[in-house]
């Protein structure tokens, strides 16, 4: 066991990059819930944004495009949910598993091409003196723009959230959809934006495990995260920033047990496998008991006649 | 006359298989308070809503001094200075009051500045609010109070309230009532929406009377009685409950010094209750809402078990039964609560009778259902009671609050009490349908059967009872025979004006 060769300021970077795609698909689905409705197709839009986002860099040459038709693929999946919830008022918990078994399936199809191949990388920022600088340069200034872009949505939201009237609207529809009729709001259309923006965050982070964090295409290769959004948006009580803390711990305790596997420590690797998963459930559990709580409307079909 | 504020010409809306209104005008003057009467369903709320623009006309039109007004939605209607306060109120409980009141508004200033101005507007009108607290943990008239405020501040010209007295004490009534009387002073028009009709006749200066989505008629509140005005709503005499009189019988429910915890952290723990009825006896029990009306409820129903010995049914000590045993023995109880309480309400009708019926009425042998039983038993609740609603098949949820409480309070006389408890019998219903349940249960207890009522009307309560107690803080008063009972001895019996925050005007 040899736990000097872990090397604490890597450590920090590559947990950030781990928990970028957690944070982008869990903010998206704060925004869709905050705005009462309850998808579960996180799962679906991000391994669809993975294979779109994949298939086009590849194609074109420029990850960034790839980036783009990422977003455009989850929020082009997220518009099947709205059709189904918001049009045809279905079952919001079973369109989102239909959506995330859809999207599974989706992209095994778009993506049988493209296995074993290598997608263009995206630069790094590299600003001359900071980020050369010790500690803090790889830290803070040594990512790619999309990791930033993340930590950027996450400040948006927060502050559109607490600040500005359109926040308020969003909070007061998932709060209670027949007040915010009542008083004129398009309930449909500000939930249709929602679900929109939370497609296309997730597509994001999906293709950032496909073009940054693997990089390469697999199967099924979310694993999962898009669960781990789900309960994730959960834990944090529905606050943002609380959403970045799990996923950087979760992000943190992921990179830090292949670590320690890496060095060979006397445990298990099915705990340490399983630790991520435990830990962030019982730091954000704690943390949520406080008295926020869901969205009241959270789940519930709106119509507008009743 | 000058030209009115709002002249409505013959509008109608029909929505498939029922005509909501049906050429329906009226004009309601600059400073006028407007009321809008009519028995549940005759059209009042679809009619404010197409004044509001949340439903549009088949046919008529609107003009506001003079100009055709036709607001396409909420939005259009106040910026053309149309506020309005909902009967259910229209409040986001998890946001606090400067954000419910922002949400309101179609150029809310910031944060800081609305919240000293709803303080200022607020100490105007003598309704004091904070605007940081959370509107979930208000009161229902603090919650009122909100959307009177978020109205207010639009600088109205014509406020719409759809039933605004009816979630509110007596006390809370009386500063509301200040507070539109400052604001027709002011020269703001109300249209008031009720069927409370001495309140009309208090407030209001002119009556439009709706039946049945048809304007039948206008009078002057002040000069008109309550009981026309009635009888123009229902269309027909009111039937005035008549009492036989009758002799009581033998005990019938007995409670001596009970008490129990309060159930919740809002809840009111009752204190040494003693009461006892006789056969044939109505006993009414008054009290300011939230002093143990629904403790007393539950621990008589028997979802609350107490000693044994505390609650007796005709001298068998039950307090340790539950809800069903006590059924089985004749103790049957009305909830307050219609939706959600009383009524499961997305199940239908029948599976509703079956609900509290199928102990007494043998609705189901050895735990299968008789579903031809209990739809027949459900029939015969909408035949006796006027239940008006498309058959046994239609879900709770869909009947107008009036109705279902015929059904929840016909349930439970038609199965034959020994002993009948219920709690606010006539709650948010119409002046016709109160009359019925109080006409049933008087005719219940002239068949012998021991009645305990739990009401906050207390006319109500001095129409059917023989005698009379009140709930203050968890305690019941001794009971007084109602005959002879002065409006001030009631009103110490209730203990005073206590507790009550009364607005500095």
């Amino acid at each position: 066991m040899d736990l000097s060769a872990i090397n604490p300021v890597l450590l920090i970077a590559s947990l950030m990059v781990a928990a970028t795609p957690l944070l982008l698909a869990g903010i998206g689905e704060l925004v869709v819930e905050k705005s009462g409705v309850l998808n579960l197709g996180v799962e679906g839009m991000m391994i669809t944004g993975a294979i779109s986002g994949f298939a086009i860099a590849v194609e074109t040459g420029s990850p960034w495009l790839g980036f783009l038709a990422a977003a455009a693929g989850g929020a082009l999946l997220s518009l099947l949910f709205v059709l189904l919830t918001q049009v045809a008022l279905a079952n919001q918990v079973a369109s989102g598993l239909a959506l995330t078994l859809f999207g599974l399936g989706l992209s095994a199809l778009m993506g049988q091409g493209y296995v074993g191949i290598k997608p263009p990388q995206i630069g790094r920022l590299d600003i001359p003196v900071l980020s050369d600088m010790p500690v803090i340069g790889p830290i803070l200034f040594g990512h790619d723009p999309i990791l930033y872009l993340g930590i950027a949505i996450v400040a948006g939201v927060w502050a559109l959230l607490k600040y500005t009237r359109a926040g308020l609207i969003l909070r007061a529809v998932g709060e209670s959809h027949d007040a915010a009729h009542a008083l004129g709001y398009k309930v449909v259309r500000i939930r249709t934006l929602s679900i929109l923006f939370g497609g296309a965050c997730a597509g994001l982070g999906g293709a950032y495990i496909s073009l940054v964090r693997v990089p390469q295409w697999t199967e099924g290769m979310t694993a999962g995260v898009g669960w781990i959004a789900l309960a994730l948006v959960v834990f944090a009580s529905w606050k943002p920033w609380r959403v970045m803390l799990g996923a950087y711990l979760f992000g943190g305790i992921t990179v830090l047990q292949l670590n320690l596997q890496a060095a060979g420590v006397a445990i298990p690797v099915e705990y340490l496998a399983m630790s991520p998963y435990l830990i962030t459930i019982l730091v954000l559990v704690i943390l949520s008991k406080d008295k926020s709580s869901a969205p009241a409307s959270l789940g519930r079909i709106f119509h507008a006649s009743r | 006359m000058s030209i009115p504020l709002l002249s409505l010409q013959g509008l109608t809306k029909a929505y498939p298989g029922v005509v909501a209104n049906d050429g329906v005008s009226l004009d309601i003057g600059e400073g006028e308070v407007h009321a809008l009467l009519g028995e549940n369903g005759a059209g009042k709320s679809t009619l404010v809503k197409m004044i509001y623009g949340l439903v549009k006309p088949d046919s008529g039109h609107m003009s506001l001094r003079g100009k055709p007004f036709a607001p396409s939605e909420p939005r259009a209607a106040r910026a053309d200075g149309i506020a309005m306060v909902f009967q259910h109120f229209s409040l986001f409980n998890a946001l606090n009051v400067a954000e419910n009141i922002a949400l309101g508004m179609e150029r809310p200033p910031a944060m800081r500045d609305l919240a000293a101005r709803i303080r200022e507007v607020s100490e105007t009108y003598g309704l004091p609010l904070d605007p940081y607290r959370t509107v979930g943990d208000l009161s229902a008239g603090e919650r009122q109070r909100v959307e009177i405020i978020r109205c207010l501040l639009q600088d109205p010209k014509l406020l719409i309230m759809d039933e605004p007295t009816s979630v509110l004490t007596p006390q809370e009534v009386e500063i509301l009532f200040q507070t539109l009387q400052k604001l027709r002073a002011e020269g703001t028009s109300i249209l008031y929406i009720s069927h409370k009709l001495e309140e009309i006749r208090t407030l209001c200066d002119s009556a439009t009377i709706l039946r049945l989505g048809r304007n039948v008629g206008t009078c002057v509140p002040a000069q008109t009685t309550a009981r026309e005005m009635a009888e123009l709503m229902v269309g027909s005499a009111l039937h005035t409950p008549e009492r036989a009189g009758r002799d009581f019988g033998d005990m019938a429910l007995d409670i001596s010094g009970l008490s129990a915890p309060a159930p919740s952290a809002f809840g009111t723990a009752l204190k040494n209750v003693h009461l006892a009825v006789r056969k044939g006896e109505v006993l009414g029990i008054g009290g300011v809402a939230g002093n143990g009306q629904d403790e007393l409820l539950s621990v008589l129903s028997g979802e609350m078990p107490s000693a044994a010995d505390a609650v007796r049914l005709a001298g068998r000590p039950i307090g340790r039964l539950g809800p069903v045993a006590r059924r089985r023995l004749g103790l049957l109880t009305a909830p307050e609560e219609r939706l959600g309480h009383a009524a499961a309400p997305d199940m239908s009708l029948t599976e509703n009778a079956l609900l509290t019926g199928s102990v007494r009425q043998g609705l189901e042998t050895n735990g299968f259902l008789n579903w031809g039983k209990a739809e027949a038993f459900a029939r015969r609740i909408i035949e006796s009671f006027d239940v008006r609603t498309p058959g046994p098949d239609s879900a709770a949820r869909s009947l107008s609050g009036g109705n279902l409480q015929k059904f929840v309070i016909g349930r439970e006389v038609l199965q034959e009490p020994e002993v009948l408890v219920v709690n606010q019998p006539t709650w948010g219903v119409d002046a016709s349908a109160a009359a019925a349940i109080r006409q049933a249960i008087l005719d219940l207890a002239a068949g012998g059967c021991a009645v305990v009522c739990i009401s906050q009307d207390l006319d109500e309560l001095m129409e059917i009872s023989d005698s009379f107690a009140a709930l203050n803080e968890g305690r019941l008063s001794a009971p007084r025979e109602t005959a002879g009972l002065s409006v001030e001895e009631i009103g110490l019996m209730m203990g005073g004006a206590h507790g009550m925050e009364v607005a500095h005007v």
